[in-house]
């Protein structure tokens, strides 16, 4: 592949259409057209050169805007099918039966697809991908020959260059005192402007070119740091309950921290204290204003000795609270549901047929005592307890877990009259006696609740990646549309003076600055040659 | 003071009627459009009109979030009133930028229609749940509604691009989509309409019904039911019986609005064909008759370009610190989530695709219109239909 060298002096990459430094047009094809193509400046980009390996194929491939847009549109659609019905992370149900009960074949038909779970799918990730390899090869196929060309702009131009702009104009026997006008007009407005020779090259806002890459390196960073998550230990997500008054590891701390519970609590609006919301209440109902529990947390102090009970230190009481999370060492706890559990049950030994009661005992659902003593010569003995009860298959009572889900209980009550006692099996709602007619009865009185907090734990060490990223694309995406690149050339072609302008947008605005640049002056504005083009075809 | 504020923006919604008259008025007068640097004395009252009405629903706002104590963007007739003054507000900004009053007649009346939708919500003012009491409520909300007004400056510059480049004299796949623009803009006076007469005539029927989950539940409708709830039974007497009966999962008083919007649309998109003998398109062509093609491209393009960053900061970047600050992700698939993602992406191919493909002019005007769609979707349908946890925007 030779560099070709353009009459001016100044050798160019093979490839280029436009000389770097005068603007000379150095294919043929583009010497016809009226107005040039000035993207990229007409420079050299790889794609548009090498085209034989299979590297420069894949390259060329990733390179080109047309293959970018198309992965944007593919997954925009395949975005929008993930939003027709709920995405697995919302259901209550298993997803093999949830979609077709809820929504029948068409429900079926978007689990089998595998639609559930659309944004975490092979091929959904591989779009992604896919675009973030364009991202990097479309950048990298431009930016670097653009950076060239326009380092080696020089400031005399071509005349086919100057001709062909879209805003061009001549405008004849100039005095030369109105250039030096225009130049400080230039000035005035912020443009760099470089002289040779009689001819002003005045640029501004060059740094607008660079956003398009900066705020695609932004991109890249992120998507980079959303990746890092896959990495072991970049990532924790669990979820912990934890009971009012006890204290539980938090999980993936490498068993240094402790969270204690003190008290959960729930809070609604008051519709007569909060009179503002009185007929949205209404309307509504209840409305949650406030879900918090009240913790402590501890730190291990020492070492971690198996089978000890850790020695705790507190670092904080806080209030963990929505939008308001418990955050120590890179971890966060977020206040994220809470359920109610039955943590004792009240009962009274009574007579059945007098109906006395001869006292009452309160059973800890979870650390029961083996004997009530009433006083008296009353006394209740617990035989057996089932916290999960059910009938297990051979009939026998049994329990499904430790959990006081449905408690039930074999009772043996002694009283003075029956100092053998009478045996009692005790479930909600029922009562079974299974060695005939009781004297006694174990009468339900109510239960005690406690509140469990749910909270989720979350580390997230790749989050610096992906607001650096954000942050990048922000400031890259705000450099690229709100400045531009404003080039204008005012050289002495043929004793005329011409002059030619660019802008990489917003011409609206480049052409109001260049009347107000030409104000006291006798050069001519220079015209749009768009729009002139326009006016031919429009007939106008 | 909550009357007070209602007030405001009723004068305001008042001000943009009249204003937008004015913007009619101010380009009958024979004058050259593309001269930015006079308004007439019709132009110069419209401008005025809708800078006082903006400062009106501005003052709505402002009281409205002192008797709440939160700015009111939390439900769908606070946010969307608020969509319909950032609307307003792009369109001032970019009305000096390029002075011109043809942008004002046609975004004036996009912003009265969103306004007058907003109306058609219930209007308390309702409490915050805990995951909204953030303010970052305020600075994602807002700038997401910003964002997206700008975007919709596109969309009226499109749609005069459209208007004006479009041949009327013959039948075309073109005319025809740019007339269901137009209808559609009518439907959303149809719902208007048919939401305040049944509303005024105090319109109400109970049904007992069985929902998904198989459970006993009652519902209003506030519309003679057309189509009736999942194994409904009436319990209103005189009530109105419905035609047909809806399967469980699909919401049967939504799908009814629906109908009698779209029904009230296309009476009154007849009965507006057959008074102008022409198409809605055909008869607002002598407005736009002086004003420059590339001009309003221009106009639409630099909207995108200025809407776009504002749109990515509080539609993405803000809703994403937020959603790790309250639901411990920043990201999370939500629907509506996935929504803002997809305008975003929509509104980046639509750069690249004018950028290196070159699709200026028609293409890109239609491109303009495909996205104010989506922004509308994710306002509309998404808060009412898909739902997912940005639900509570619905009531």
């Amino acid at each position: 592949m030779k560099d070709v060298k353009c009459e001016c002096g100044h050798v160019n990459p093979h490839g280029t259409v436009l000389c770097e430094a005068c603007g000379k047009i150095l294919v043929e094809e583009e010497n016809e057209k009226q107005l040039l193509d000035m993207r990229y400046e007409g420079s050299a980009r790889r794609s548009q050169i090498y085209q034989k390996t299979v590297v420069d194929k894949v390259w060329n491939f990733f390179s080109s805007v047309k293959v970018g847009v198309w992965l944007i549109i593919i997954t925009l659609i395949a975005s929008i099918l993930g939003t027709i019905l709920p995405q697995k992370m919302y259901i209550n149900l298993p997803p093999e039966v949830y979609y077709e009960k809820e929504y029948g074949w068409f429900g079926k038909l978007y689990y089998q697809l595998g639609f559930h779970d659309l944004y975490g799918s092979w091929w959904y990730l591989l779009l992604i991908a896919m675009i973030g390899i364009s991202l990097v090869i479309c950048s990298l196929d431009r930016v670097v020959p653009l950076y060239k060309a326009l380092k080696a702009q020089r400031v005399t131009r071509h005349e086919g260059f100057l001709k062909r702009q879209r805003v061009f104009g001549a405008s004849h026997n100039v005095d030369q005192r109105d250039i030096e006008t225009v130049k400080q007009h230039l000035i005035q407005k912020h443009y760099k402007v470089r002289e040779e020779n009689g001819d002003l090259l005045a640029e501004k806002g060059r740094f607008s070119r660079w956003g398009p890459y900066v705020n695609h390196v932004g991109l890249i960073i992120f998507l980079f740091g959303a990746m890092l998550r896959f990495i072991p230990g970049m990532y924790v997500n669990e979820n912990l309950w934890v009971r009012e008054g006890e204290t539980a590891l938090v999980p993936e701390t490498g068993e240094k921290f402790y969270v204690h519970n003190n008290k959960f609590i729930l809070e609604h609006y008051d519709k007569e204290k909060n009179k503002t919301f009185e007929k949205a209440l209404d309307r509504a109902g209840n409305v949650v204003k406030n879900y918090q529990s009240n913790v402590v947390l501890y730190q291990r102090s020492g070492e971690k000795i198996p089978g000890e009970k850790p020695k705790l230190e507190k670092v904080k009481e806080y209030k963990i609270r929505v939008n308001h999370p418990l955050e120590f060492e890179g971890y966060s706890i977020y206040q994220s549901s809470f359920r109610s559990e039955m943590d004792s049950m009240t009962f009274a030994l009574i007579n059945k047929k007098t109906e006395k009661s001869f006292g009452e005992l309160t059973i800890n659902l979870r650390t029961p005592k083996e004997k009530y003593d009433l006083g008296n010569g009353y006394s209740v003995k617990i035989l057996n307890y089932f916290p999960d009860f059910e009938f297990a298959e051979n009939g026998e009572p049994s329990t499904k877990s430790r959990v006081p889900n449905n408690p039930a209980f074999i009772f043996r009550m002694t009283a003075p009259d029956k100092p053998k006692g009478e045996t009692s099996f005790v479930a909600i709602r029922q009562t079974i006696e299974p060695f005939g007619n009781n004297t006694y009865k174990m009468a339900f009185k109510r239960i005690g609740t406690t509140n469990v907090s749910g909270f989720t734990v979350r580390k997230d060490s790749s989050i610096w990646v992906i607001i650096f990223g954000g942050i990048l694309f922000m400031i890259g995406v705000i450099q690229g549309a709100y400045w531009n690149h404003r080039r204008i050339w005012v050289q002495n072609k043929n004793g005329d003076v011409w002059i030619a302008a660019h802008t990489n947008k917003n011409w609206y605005g480049l052409k109001r600055e260049i009347e107000k640049v030409l104000e006291d002056t006798k050069l001519k504005m220079p015209e749009d040659q768009l729009q002139r083009e326009q006016k031919d075809k429009e007939g106008v | 003071m909550v009357e007070l504020s209602g007030n405001l923006l009723f004068i305001a919604f008042i001000l943009y009627l009249v204003a937008t008259l004015f913007f009619g008025g101010s380009i009958k007068q024979k004058k050259d459009l593309n001269d930015t640097k006079t308004t007439n004395k019709w132009g110069k009252i419209a401008v005025f009109l809708t800078i006082i009405g903006f400062i009106s629903q501005l003052g709505y706002f402002i009281i409205r979030w002192i008797v709440a104590g939160h700015a009111p963007v939390s439900n769908m007739f606070e946010f969307t009133t608020f969509f319909g003054m950032a609307l307003v507000g792009a369109f001032i900004v970019i009305y000096f930028i390029y002075r011109t009053t043809l942008l004002g007649l046609f975004t004036m009346p996009v912003a009265i229609l969103v306004i007058a939708y907003a109306s058609m919500f219930p209007r308390d003012i309702s409490p915050l749940i805990p995951s909204l009491q953030s303010y970052w409520l305020y600075i994602h909300v807002t700038t997401a509604a910003i964002g997206e007004a700008i975007l919709a400056i596109s969309f009226a510059a499109g749609l005069i691009y459209l208007v004006k480049a479009i041949d009327q004299t013959k039948s075309t796949k073109k005319t025809f989509w740019l007339e269901f623009v137009m209808f559609c803009l009518v439907t959303v006076i149809g719902f208007v309409v048919v939401s305040s007469v049944f509303a005024g005539m105090g319109y109400h029927e109970k049904f007992n019904w069985v929902d998904k989950s198989g459970n006993q539940a009652q519902i209003e409708y506030t519309m003679p039911a057309l189509t009736g709830p999942h194994e409904g039974k009436l319990l209103t007497k005189d009530g109105f019986k419905p035609w047909a009966e809806m399967p469980a999962f699909i919401n049967a008083k939504k799908l009814n609005t629906v109908i009698w919007s779209v029904a009230a649309g296309i009476v009154l998109y007849g009965l507006i064909r057959l008074i102008i003998r022409k198409r809605i398109g055909s008869m607002l062509k002598p407005l736009v008759k002086n004003i420059k093609l590339d001009f309003v491209d221009e106009i639409s393009y630099r909207s995108v370009l200025i809407g776009f960053p504002v749109f990515t900061l509080g539609a993405l970047i803000f809703a994403m610190i937020w959603a790790q600050v309250a639901w411990s992700r920043f990201w999370g698939w939500d629907p509506k989530e996935v929504w803002a993602l997809i305008t975003w992406l929509f509104y980046a191919a639509f750069m690249h695709l004018r950028l290196s493909k070159g699709w200026h002019g028609e293409k890109s005007a239609w491109l303009a219109v495909i996205g104010f769609a989506i922004i509308m979707f994710n306002l509309v349908a998404v808060n009412l239909v898909i739902a997912g946890l940005h639900s509570y925007a619905g009531s």
